[in-house]
């Protein structure tokens, strides 16, 4: 799992079956200190509680797909949760 | 599987039921010379590893899968062992 910050919202007309309803948002990674690294990436959010302006994880390849229900979905990152505190040394 | 060393950990309230109890550790990679290349986001296997321990982390779905016994866990990242010493021989 990687930490990021969510950024924005994204609301798509057609979707494959068994991501409707699904919300898609944009994330930028951030590093371990909490900075943004790296190029911003759309995830579904399983929780369906995370919306811009906050710190989550999320979890990329096969495994952000097991997040959701139906696990048989074409996804390759997805929001494990929504981080509160994130306690981490130098 | 990856060495690194645990530099902190998150706090989450909100997230997949599967997460709910477990400690998510902040683990910063290492490669062949310890130098950092990174961090990952891992649960700890039952090793009890803690801030400054030297661990070696699963990062592979379906080995972690096996070891919480979940075939359906939506997790990558596992904390496997506590490392005392590393001895390179090049």
């Amino acid at each position: 799992m990687l930490l990021g910050k969510v950024i924005g919202t994204l609301t798509p007309c057609v979707v494959y079956q068994g991501l409707e309803g699904v919300p898609m948002l944009w994330i930028q990674p951030l590093d371990k200190a909490g900075n943004p690294k790296g190029e911003p990436l759309v995830a579904c959010d399983p929780t369906r509680m995370a919306g811009p302006g906050e710190l989550i994880h999320y979890e990329a390849a096969r495994e952000a797909a097991l997040l959701l229900d139906p696990p048989f979905v074409p996804v390759d990152h997805a929001i494990v949760g929504i981080v509160d505190e994130l306690n981490t040394e130098p | 599987m990856i060495i690194g060393t645990v530099k902190g950990h998150i706090v989450t309230t909100i997230d997949h039921p599967f997460y709910a109890g477990r400690k998510k550790l902040v683990v910063e990679k290492e490669d062949f010379a310890g130098k950092p290349t990174g961090y990952i986001i891992a649960i700890d296997a039952g090793v009890s590893a803690g801030v400054g321990d030297r661990v070696l982390v699963l990062d592979e779905g379906n080995g972690a899968r096996q070891i919480v016994g979940d075939k359906n866990a939506p997790v990558r990242s596992i904390i496997v062992g506590i490392i005392d010493r590393v001895d390179v021989v090049a």
